[in-house]
């Protein structure tokens, strides 16, 4: 087996991680922060998918759809949080499972109303339309412009967090919600934000899946499983766990998908039983946290 | 005034008398019941998940079917009423479905399925309880001994047909071939059927690269591929797994190096990729509306379904549940009722035609013999319409050497 091969299998692998870190991503800041388990992650991812290709065609770009589907959707996401998520925090850690859950169908349901269940075409963007030479081999533009795109969200969330005194805030009201409250801070605010970025992030998941997958009412519930993998196996509620699990699992999908095809998809519940019983609290996880 | 006691006395006699009359009075209407009673038919099919959009068309026209024999008057005086399940694409679900139907609701038939895996688990239920079966689900198995019964017919295409019929229009000697193909009992059984066929041909295979079913990324498959430079592609999958998989394949530019062949183009997963994605795509098909041209049936059928839905088409899906509820019901006409024995006779016997040629049921194994398409997709700018899918570019008629002999699937000859 040549090395071009194995190197284009790890691009291929690394593209398909990106796609999972920026999904695992809003699911792992919305429990490490709110401790809400979102099981209505990838109904949003799929809501984000739909509005994406709708914004473009209204606006016969692309861009505008891929830059206002997120701001949209995580609107609605603080709409979500608002009026139904507020009223269970301080409750049992399932009745905000339930109520996501819940949500999930009748997002699901809505959608399969409005735009019926078959598929829609999501059409590349013209720009990144066909393949680049990478002198050892074809890899397709848009692919590559999805690595960068979520490389640079990375790098944005990450100063945001670190250097801000925003992410300060929202890094100590993960840390301690009542010390923040005496401190004078609005924490439901935060959480209001924190809510709305998480859904934000899966809806921008969504349109960035669209013009390689086709768009379905469906397409969000394999999205939340392997997000949910990803999570465990970074550790709940770490981002750089779920940055570090996603571009692993993608790249041992990639890998395994050379050698033994069959097993691609097996390999991401293998990986995630080996961590859990190496280290239950995932990778990066806090012990204790998921409890 | 006399005693009543005395009118009224009643003998043995007038009492057995009255008893049998009285019972010959119930009994009457039960009898007069039987003859107007609705025939029921059973049609379990996935309307939840990955192929909901194929199960739909299924049953739009299989009610059609049904429609047109009951504007006709029904089946010897009776109405026919279908009775739509959900079988959720999953084999337990489907066996518990169809026994409801038969013990439950009484069914006299059953038609359907969609998947290959879930007509098995239907053809398990209903040839246990000796009720006919007419599957409209690609696959080869259910011609096989061990699958078969008297009561099980198979009405659509089967692998095999399907993938000589492709690989006769695409492949030649010496050609290169590489495979992708869905990890269950649909894609096995499809790569089985290239390659015979490509053995027959003379053309050389380079690799095969099992999915798993229902993948969502094939983007990991590609180099490997691309690697193999094959001159064609199989893709061996079903519903949005072939969606899916020739849209990526495209992405990376596989198009350019290959031609990507399918051992069956799906209607609707082409109107879900759009014209681009599936250009020059070929792949074979039981049914597709611009026969019309070629087929006074084919005509007669779509100007029947426009009539019932506002003017749509019908899809190859659509057209397996019109003729396998069809060819039940045109044989339940024969047959006078009912009656299984009768009705099972008379589709071994039936010739029909109803979407696109002539098709019978073959004997040993229940296989609908009929005509095979090849289609291909057509680029955006040839298509006249938006309905102007595909180009056809073989119509072969149905015959018995298209099949496997009946000695081969174990069958008493």
């Amino acid at each position: 087996m040549d090395l071009s091969l194995i190197i284009m299998q790890l691009l291929s692998g690394i593209a398909l991680g990106a796609v999972l870190v920026i999904t695992a991503l809003g699911l792992t800041i919305v429990f490490g922060m709110l401790g809400v388990v979102n099981f209505a992650h990838g109904a949003l991812f799929m809501i984000g998918a739909y509005a994406g290709l709708y914004l473009a065609s209204l606006t016969g770009s692309f861009w505008w759809g891929l830059l206002l589907a997120p701001i949209l959707i995580g609107g609605f996401g603080m709409l979500i949080e608002y009026v139904l998520i507020r009223r269970l925090y301080g409750r049992s850690i399932d009745d905000p499972l339930l109520l996501t859950f819940g949500l999930s169908y009748i997002l699901v349901e809505g959608v399969r109303i409005v735009f019926g269940s078959d598929g829609i075409p999501f059409p590349t963007p013209p720009q990144l339309i066909g393949v680049l030479d990478l002198g050892i081999g074809f890899f397709p533009r848009y692919r590559l412009f999805v690595i960068a795109l979520v490389a640079v969200v990375l790098l944005v969330l990450w100063l945001t967090l670190e250097k801000t005194r925003i992410g300060l805030i929202v890094r100590a009201g993960a840390r301690d919600p009542t010390i923040m409250q005496v401190l004078g801070v609005d924490i439901g605010r935060v959480w209001l934000a924190i809510f709305g970025l998480g859904v934000g992030l899966a809806a921008l998941g969504g349109v960035l899946a669209g013009p390689m997958r086709s768009v379905n009412p469906e397409m969000g519930s394999l999205v939340l499983a392997e997000a949910f993998v990803v999570t465990v196996i970074g550790g709940l509620g770490s981002i750089v766990g779920a940055v570090v699990a996603g571009l692993m699992v993608g790249i041992s999908i990639s890998l395994v998908a050379l050698f033994a095809p069959e097993m691609a998809t097996i390999v991401m519940f293998a990986l995630m039983a080996v961590v859990l019983l190496i280290r239950p609290q995932g990778l990066f996880g806090i012990r204790g946290r998921t409890a | 005034m006399p005693k009543s006691g005395s009118t009224l006395k009643i003998s043995r006699r007038t009492a057995l008398a009255g008893l049998s009359a009285s019972a010959a009075l119930l009994a009457m209407p039960r009898l007069g019941r039987a003859a107007d009673e609705t025939i029921r038919i059973g049609f379990p099919t996935p309307l939840t998940g990955p192929f909901a959009a194929e199960a739909r068309d299924q049953v739009k026209c299989a009610e059609l079917a049904v429609k047109l024999a009951n504007d006709k008057g029904g089946i010897g005086g009776r109405k026919v009423e279908l009775l739509v399940r959900d079988d959720k694409l999953n084999a337990g679900e489907a066996a518990t479905r169809t026994l409801e139907l038969i013990e439950k609701d009484k069914v006299h038939a059953v038609v359907g399925a969609l998947s290959s895996a879930v007509q098995l688990a239907v053809n398990e239920v209903t040839r246990a309880r000796g009720v006919i079966y007419v599957s409209i689900s690609q696959s080869d198995t259910i011609n096989e001994a061990k699958d078969f019964s008297k009561y099980t017919f198979h009405e659509a295409l089967n692998p095999h047909m399907t993938t000589a019929a492709v690989a006769r229009q695409t492949l030649k000697k010496g050609m290169k071939v590489a495979h992708l193909v869905a990890d269950y009992a649909y894609g096995h059984e499809m790569l089985r059927g290239f390659k015979r066929a490509q053995t027959a041909i003379g053309a050389d295979n380079v690799g095969e690269i099992l999915h798993p079913f229902g993948a969502a990324d094939y983007s990991t498959f590609m180099p490997r591929l691309m690697s193999l430079r094959p001159d064609v592609l199989c893709i061996s999958n079903f519903g949005r797994d072939q969606a899916n998989a020739i849209k990526q394949a495209v992405d990376f530019g596989v198009k350019q190096q290959m031609k990507i062949v399918v051992p069956v183009i799906l209607h609707n997963q082409r109107l879900a990729v759009g014209p681009d994605v599936f250009e020059g795509v070929v792949g074979g098909a039981n049914y597709y509306w611009g026969l019309e041209t070629q087929s006074k049936s084919a005509a007669a059928f779509n100007a029947a379904f426009k009539a019932a839905n506002g003017g749509a088409i019908p899809t190859d899906y659509g057209a397996y549940g019109y003729a396998g509820v069809g060819s039940l019901l045109a044989a339940m006409q024969t047959a006078g009722g009912t009656d299984t024995d009768k009705v099972v006779d008379a589709l071994e016997k039936l010739q029909y035609d109803l979407t696109k040629g002539p098709q019978h049921y073959r004997k040993c194994d229940h296989q609908s013999v009929q005509p095979v398409l090849v289609l291909e997709s057509k680029k955006k700018s040839a298509m006249a319409n938006d309905n102007d899918l595909f180009a056809i570019l073989a119509n072969d008629t149905g015959s018995d050497d298209m099949l496997r002999s009946c000695s081969e699937l174990g069958h008493a000859t």
